[in-house]
């Protein structure tokens, strides 16, 4: 990785789009997200990696934004909720089944489903699960993210 | 065309949440806005020798830092005993000692950390008994001199006491004296947290002419003007408080904690925006949590079952301040009994002080942690009488004549069916009257059950509002002022709307951030309330809507109102509805074919306020506090492993009666997310304090929530008894999933282990120390 000092001009891939950020080394990516390019569906809800609000897919793959420097990402394809389009299946699933009701976790947990079903799409539930603690929600009884997931996933 | 009441509608924000389009309060763009960040104390009790903020005010970048000498004033919601920012002494680990306001928001925390302040650490106290001792410390020594916002409060001064509530109803020594068997226990369960996935967050800002607007994650906007208007002396008028979209709240976002800081950050900066939102950690130590109880309980029963008498003694552990507390204390006194007829009765329901993080409203308003209590005693009373505890709660069940303990006589549309409800839990269950089954040598299934109720403690006079305008297509803008923190309470309205003008409920739109100079006034968004308040506030504009409508219809047709029909989105005489009007060619006023206008454009309103309810005699508890009871019955089925205290919650089960279905799958994932929160906190939340008085669990790294994966199934089955006056007969029931569950997984654990269960979290750990009788060296 390239070495960064002070206050640097780095071009992020986000959402298929080549954006521009001024940053410190130190900045986070979830804080880059938000604040710069205004793509707020990324949430922090503790900003140390224990709740996954923030998660968004980092060439295909969740990571928790909080943990990422913005400059770890240059040359990475990053996916946040904005970029889903809005009516994927999980979209759609989670819609379906009701599988929020504050909202806040939404977005984190649609990226770690989306990444799984594209992933993963013969995922079984212990598979599912394990790919899915890594984010919380307090809300809901997990009970309708899971039915949302498993329709969206083939075998279950 | 059909009625929308007892269908599943999705949430009319959905699509919203799912996109990331849903904007919470710091999503807000930050451009434009100074940063504020808090020192918070280090010691849970201890006087403020000195502040310096020399060095961190020279920080380049740094606008303003705030103390308490600045603006040294007293908040509270029923006690104005907190300041904002602490003056003089701290009283808690994590409280507010400063403010930095900077350019951004790594200055800012920089500078926090170049503030010198010197404490005098002074002896803490860490339990409702210490805090009751003759020479423990005082933690207010004003306490006689704060100001009361509401006069049924009274701390008793020279005390760390900050509120009692007592019930006093029949002959507590013949009830006794008719006892077959009577038990007597103790209980303890320490304070946790709310959790909302969203932390607190204000913006704030004042304009040259002393407007000022705060943007909060808030449950109570209107709150939020008030005390600003009442701690700072700003006319009403000139606050205007928006709420967006809110991430979680369960109680924890109802009082005013941050809003004042803002206020005072803005100030310090001549009007410039300031933006606040805390860490976790400060989300958890700061703000305020939910309380810790301590219970003694004494029952007594006659050898069928039937309770004579009960005395429950109530500590509640409100931690440094006391905020909404003692209203908990009333309500717990009110309730004090579940569900169940018991004729002798005395409760006393004590708020006090001590050095532990301030504790507010949570889910159920006390009522989870006074019924844990409540519902073990029940159970081992069920034991010693020998009978099945399914039937032991039906026989002492509350039915229609009976006196509730603030002796309002329980009629079927108060109070509900809690009979019907634990006759429905028997059959959901398959019960066979068998609390364990055995699975292998170690392995062992058990069930627990428990029954809740809850009314209502609101302000006497709490009011509502709702205002509906049309659009140019004829589609509906419901405006209120309740704010949407995840219990889809505006979509519930929307169906009521729908149903009174039989129209579409696509065409309802509504607004979901609330600005107090625009939406009426929506007491606050608690004590499942919406239903019933902003229920009756929404019917009356509905039909105020029809009224005009069928006004305008009778000029049109030259008919009397009363032939006129309004029904899918039109307006016709009941005997010509081919022959009708669509509602965009008449919500703005209606136009003859040869241009001449009839009628006005529709604005209808309706306004509620509450009625008949009173507050409690001192001695007796005697009053009306709440308009209805919600009841239920509720059960947790768990397999424990006896070799090594572990377990796995394999079903949670609730029977409520609801009065009304009106979303039949919204109300049942409403009470799924309580019983999973109810489990949650009882199975492994707990706000441990180390010896210093510092929280020990203030992220969540260390504070552990329940995970996917680690849910049970969740079944969920409704008694409809309606409550007359309440919209379509429907109760409250937002919270009321959370509020037996620990106390049915209590009941369950300790079926299946025989350890005699008396406090939370059921931790492997922490029943493997009660069996082995090994205590925390803390």
């Amino acid at each position: 990785m390239k070495y960064y000092e002070g206050d640097c001009v780095i071009e992020l891939d986000v959402n298929n789009e080549i954006r521009k950020a001024t940053v410190r080394p130190s900045d986070v990516l979830l804080d880059v997200l938000r604040e710069q390019f205004g793509l707020t569906g990324a949430k922090p809800g503790c900003k140390n990696g224990d709740c996954g609000t923030c998660t968004i897919l980092m060439d295909g793959l969740p990571a928790k934004a909080c943990l990422v420097l913005a400059v770890e990402a240059v040359g990475h394809k990053i996916l946040t909720v904005e970029g889903l389009g809005g009516h994927t299946p999980i979209q759609e699933a989670f819609v379906q089944y009701n599988a929020f009701q504050c909202g806040y976790c939404t977005s984190g947990f649609l990226m770690v489903c989306h990444a799984l079903a594209e992933r993963k799409p013969n995922a079984d539930e212990y598979e599912m699960e394990k790919w899915l603690q890594s984010n919380i929600c307090r809300c809901t009884s997990y009970q309708e993210i899971r039915e949302a997931v498993k329709s969206v996933l083939k075998h279950i | 065309m059909s009625t929308t009441i007892g269908e599943n509608i999705h949430r009319k924000e959905a699509w919203d949440k799912v996109s990331g389009n849903a904007k919470y309060t710091d999503d807000k763009p930050v451009t434009g806005y100074l940063h504020a960040r808090i020192l918070t104390s280090p010691h849970p009790h201890a006087r403020i020798k000195s502040i310096d903020c020399s060095k961190a005010s020279q920080l380049k970048g740094v606008r303003a830092i705030i103390t308490g000498n600045d603006f040294p004033v007293l908040s509270g919601a029923l006690l104005e005993d907190r300041p904002p920012i602490a003056k003089d002494v701290v009283r808690y680990a994590g409280e507010p000692v400063a403010v930095v306001v900077a350019a951004t928001e790594a200055i800012a925390l920089k500078a926090v950390r170049m503030i010198e302040v010197e404490y005098e650490p002074l002896k803490a106290v860490f339990s409702t008994g210490e805090a009751l001792k003759k020479d423990a410390p005082l933690l207010h020594p004003d306490l006689g001199e704060y100001k009361r916002i509401q006069k049924d409060v009274q701390p008793v001064e020279y005390s760390n006491i900050a509120s009692k509530f007592q019930i006093r109803k029949g002959n507590i020594e013949e009830g006794f004296s008719e006892s077959y068997a009577v038990i007597e226990r103790n209980y303890k369960l320490p304070p946790s947290d709310h959790l909302a996935m969203e932390v607190r967050a204000v913006r704030a800002e004042i304009s040259v002419d002393g407007k000022i607007k705060i943007e909060t994650s808030s449950q109570a906007p209107y709150t939020v003007v008030k005390q600003l208007s009442s701690c700072f002396q700003i006319p009403a008028g000139n606050i205007e408080v928006n709420v967006p979209f809110v991430g979680g709240a369960f109680g924890g976002k109802a009082p005013v904690t941050l809003e004042f800081l803002a206020y005072m950050a803005c100030v310090k900066v001549n009007g410039a925006p300031v933006r606040l939102t805390v860490s976790r950690e400060e989300d958890m130590a700061t703000a305020p949590c939910r309380l810790g109880l301590e219970a003694a309980i004494k029952i007594g029963a006659k050898s069928d079952g039937t309770i004579t008498a009960a005395t429950f003694t109530f500590y509640l552990d409100t931690g440094a301040y006391s905020d909404i507390s003692p209203y908990m204390s009333k309500a717990i006194a009110v309730d004090c009994t579940g569900p169940y007829n018991i004729p002798n009765l005395s409760c006393d329901s004590y708020c006090i002080y001590t050095n532990h993080t301030y504790s507010t409203s949570y889910r159920g308003f006390g009522h989870l942690c006074y019924t844990f209590c409540v519902e073990r005693a029940m159970e081992d009373l069920a034991e010693k009488c020998g009978m099945d505890p399914v039937d032991f709660r039906k026989t002492n069940a509350i039915r229609p004549g009976d006196l509730t303990p603030n002796q309002v006589v329980s009629t079927y549309s108060n109070t509900g069916n809690p009979e019907l409800c634990l006759e429905k839990l028997k059959t959901l269950l398959h019960w066979d009257g068998r609390r364990v089954k055995r699975i292998d040598n170690n392995r062992v299934l058990a069930t627990g059950i428990a029954c809740l109720w809850k009314s209502a403690t609101p302000p006497t006079n709490a009011v509502s509002g709702s205002i509906i305008t049309f659009n140019s297509d004829g589609s509906l803008n419901l405006n209120t002022g309740v704010v949407e923190i995840g219990s889809g309470g505006q979509t519930n309205l929307a169906q009521m709307i729908a149903d009174r003008l039989k129209m579409d409920i696509k065409d309802i739109h509504i607004s979901l951030a609330v600005n107090t100079r625009l939406n009426p006034e929506h007491y606050k968004t608690v004590a499942s309330m919406t239903n019933y308040m902003a229920g009756n506030a929404v019917m009356k504009a509905a039909n105020d809507v029809l009224e005009q409508l069928k006004t305008m219809g009778a000029q049109i047709y030259s008919c009397a109102p009363e032939e006129i029909e309004v029904a899918d989105s039109k307006v016709f005489k009941k005997e010509q509805p081919d022959q009708y009007i669509e509602f965009k060619d008449i919500v703005s006023g209606y136009q003859t074919q040869n241009g001449t206008s009839i009628g006005e454009p529709v604005i209808a309103k309706g306004s509620f306020l509450l009625k008949g309810l009173s507050k409690l005699e001192p001695n007796t508890g005697k009053g009306r506090t709440g308009p209805a009871w919600t009841v239920g019955a509720q059960a947790v089925e768990i397999e424990f492993n006896q070799s090594d205290y572990t377990y796995k919650i394999i079903k949670a089960a609730t029977v409520m009666d609801v009065g009304k279905v009106i979303n039949p799958n919204g109300m049942k994932e409403i009470i799924y997310g309580g019983m999973s929160m109810g489990l949650s906190m009882s199975s492994r939340e707990v706000y441990e304090y180390n010896k210093e008085g510092r929280l020990n669990t203030p992220n969540l790294r260390t504070y552990k929530l329940l995970h996917i994966g680690e849910e049970p199934l969740y079944q969920v089955e409704f008694v409809e008894t309606p409550q007359t006056d309440s919209p379509f007969g429907s109760r409250s029931i937002s919270e009321h999933g959370i509020i037996g569950i620990p106390a049915a997984l209590g009941n369950a654990l300790a079926a299946a282990s025989g350890i005699p269960i008396q406090e939370l979290p059921l931790t492997p750990e922490h029943l493997w120390r009660a069996k082995e009788g090994i205590h925390d060296s803390k």
